[in-house]
């Protein structure tokens, strides 16, 4: 999406793309290496994108008559804004697996709460449409239940359900970090525990008794501060917010790594004993990472669940956290841009397989997984660096960064 | 302004707790010794790695650790460095620092390096960028935000660079170097957190004839600015740089004095040389 039309400028998106030295006449001279967020062409690209998904696409949603055929179907705009929920889970999943090492299992967990946390509020927008016509939701109804539970405390506000949003990921995951990374617990072992933590998770919110609709979950929206859900310009303002927190997260996620905070994640994924014996606390910096990535996460959810129109505890199924990973993976861990791809592929592979031939997704999906660990171990933004590879290369000493064996890309975190 | 390598080192920020007395922040080496281990003993399910050893290093000593396999070298380095906690025992950094009670990477910014015995540097990143990590700055999460280096540190990175003929190299990916270059980049990461004490474990090993006579003139260059300990296997390594060598024999001191003396010593021919 942001790849440069030159050789420079898609050198300078992998993770340390940086020179060290340049060569003036006889001896190297130490320059400060140039660490820009983004090259010029690669913020005109950036906001090129922005325009079209942010901007356009919403404004022709809303604007132009239903059989007009520049009018992008309410249906293509609800995948496109799915889609970039998912790409923000991914680049969170990016921060934490790609660059600090820590291959997280769990960040459908906070993706659910955020959807949740959200969802109690578009439940509240139902007010007495419901099938029940009380002000309580449906399924409190069907429960006899005569008031809100404690949780539900101030869901009609709108910033209240913000606020949650961020707060509920945010605590469990520094909470739980704190705990395992203090215990340095690590690999496998972090990945299985996240795990079961995400399936107790669903699990409790299964049970009717919880107050989250036991495995119905929420649905049925109608209004969201104020307007109608289901009207093309409440879908087409929401995809333009999805786009503002996609493209914020990236340009975030991208200063966040250019900086040295970036390195010591690499650090700490390539030898953490060694970052330690450099006098890093590298518990404060993957706390900072992990709670980050579920912060991400969470509004992901939180942007996901108005636009489907669904939660419900199938979303913190082992199965999805899985899937992250594999998103991220075949996109190219450790380059923020590669995990944003992988996740538009991989769920547009899924979209297209779960309607025309169903029994053979997971068969797919499988494949896929094994193809790219066998033949792209960098994801499929590396095939970008081999079509390079194939163009001649005529680069001047005194003009090209010292690093001729640069590995493209971000290197592959070296377990 | 041409930075030093042996600049004062900053404050140590894990110091110990005052318990109301002044302390001077840092390093207090009013004494002499800099490093002073009492008494430590350490053991894993009942083998005694370390066993009472006592050791005292004078500030800017070069000191050589040898001894036979299972002796506790690397057990000591690890007492020192927080990576293992004696059972018993005390560890202090100059008059006032209780290392028994930092974690590593307090007593890292305290001002203890470490080299490991396999070389151990970031693969993925840049000789400039491993040393860029390494400078003794602010290791807090909020100061790795902040901006690029400033002349001051570049000139310190330089400044590592050449000590350790790496300058060429600055810009290669680390993982790319050959094993000697990455025993030297190590210890060009350690003196770019600018340490009193330097333990380096076996810092010659794997290293061509060439590249060790290199390494012993860098230790060399740095007696007297640095403390450095040196674990080593290589008695021709040793007795090249050696002034003072310690003998270790099952977790405590067997022997200590010059190399000529320590070679003399029939308890150590016993266990160590003359085998």
């Amino acid at each position: 999406m942001d790849r440069g039309p030159n050789v420079r400028a898609i050198r300078a998106v992998g993770p340390g793309a940086c020179g060290a030295t340049v060569a003036i006449g006889g001896g190297a001279v130490l320059t400060p290496p140039a660490r820009a967020v983004f090259t010029p062409p690669q913020w005109a690209l950036l906001a090129a994108g922005f325009c079209a998904v942010g901007v356009l696409a919403p404004l022709a949603h809303a604007l132009l008559p239903a059989d007009h055929a520049l009018r992008p179907s309410s249906y293509a705009v609800t995948l496109a804004g799915k889609f970039m929920c998912y790409a923000m889970l991914a680049l969170a999943m990016d921060l934490i697996w790609g660059y600090a090492g820590i291959l997280s299992l769990g960040q459908s967990l906070f993706f659910a709460l955020g959807g949740y946390a959200f969802g109690m509020h578009l439940m509240r927008g139902i007010g007495r449409e419901g099938q029940y016509q009380s002000d309580l939701p449906d399924f409190m109804v069907f429960l006899d239940w005569k008031a809100l539970p404690w949780h539900w405390w101030n869901s009609d506000s709108f910033l209240w359900s913000v606020f949650l949003v961020i707060a509920v990921p945010g605590l469990l995951a520094f909470a739980f970090g704190v705990f395992a990374f203090r215990s340095r617990i690590g690999g496998v072992y972090f990945s299985i525990i996240t795990q079961a933590l995400t399936f107790a998770a669903m699990l409790l919110f299964f049970r009717n008794e919880t107050g989250f609709g036991g495995n119905n979950g929420f649905t049925d929206f109608k209004t969201l501060l104020g307007v109608r859900i289901a009207e093309p310009s409440t879908k087409a303002a929401l995809l333009s917010a999805t786009a503002v927190a996609l493209f914020g997260t990236f340009v975030f996620a991208r200063w966040l790594v250019t900086r040295k905070f970036g390195r010591v994640l690499q650090a700490i994924r390539d030898a953490e004993s060694r970052t330690r014996f450099c006098g890093y606390d590298t518990v404060r910096y993957k706390l900072a990472v992990w709670t980050l990535a579920a912060v991400i996460s969470g509004v992901a959810g939180a942007l996901y669940v108005p636009q489907v129109g669904i939660i419900n505890p199938s979303e913190m199924s082992p199965a999805n956290s899985i899937e992250v990973a594999i998103w991220t993976a075949v996109g190219g861990r450790g380059t923020l841009i590669g995990p944003i791809v992988g996740a538009f592929l991989v769920n547009g592979a899924k979209s297209w397989f779960t309607q025309a031939v169903p029994e053979f997704w997971l068969f797919f999906l499988g494949g896929l997984f094994v193809a790219v660990t066998l033949f792209l171990p960098r994801g499929v933004i590396s095939l970008f660096e081999h079509v390079r590879g194939l163009r001649p290369r005529a680069r001047p000493a005194a003009d090209a960064p010292a690093r001729p064996d640069r590995l493209p890309e971000g290197s592959p975190p070296r377990r | 302004m041409r930075p030093r390598l042996d600049d004062a080192p900053r404050p140590g920020e894990g110091a110990a707790p005052a318990f109301g007395h002044l302390l001077a922040p840092g390093v207090d080496v009013s004494h002499g010794p800099i490093l002073y281990l009492d008494g430590v003993s350490v053991s894993f399910d009942g083998f005694r790695a370390l066993n009472g050893l006592s050791l005292t290093l004078d500030d800017g000593e070069l000191r050589c650790v040898i001894g036979p396999n299972g002796a506790g070298k690397t057990t000591m380095m690890d007492v020192i460095t927080g990576r293992t906690r004696p059972d018993a025992g005390r560890v202090f950094l100059g008059q006032t620092i209780d290392l028994t009670r930092l974690s590593e990477s307090q007593i890292a910014q305290a001002g203890i390096g470490r080299k490991f015995q396999r070389p151990t540097v970031f693969e993925t990143m840049t000789v400039f960028e491993n040393l860029e990590l390494a400078l003794a700055a602010d290791r807090r999460v909020r100061a790795s935000l902040r901006g690029a280096l400033d002349s001051e540190q570049l000139g310190r990175v330089e400044a590592v660079l050449d000590l350790v003929n790496l300058r060429e190299a600055v810009g290669r990916i680390a993982g790319t170097l050959s094993h000697g270059q990455k025993q030297w980049l190590e210890i060009a990461m350690l003196l770019a957190q600018q340490p009193r004490v330097l333990l380096l474990d076996e810092p010659v090993a794997g290293m061509t004839d060439a590249e060790t006579d290199a390494t012993a003139e860098l230790l060399a260059r740095l007696e007297g600015r640095h403390t450095v300990v040196v674990v080593e296997h290589d008695m021709d390594f040793v007795a090249r740089i050696a002034r003072t060598v310690t003998v270790l024999c099952e977790g405590s001191v067997l022997a200590e004095g010059a190399m000529e003396v320590v070679r003399a010593d029939p308890r150590v021919i016993e266990v160590y040389l003359g085998r």
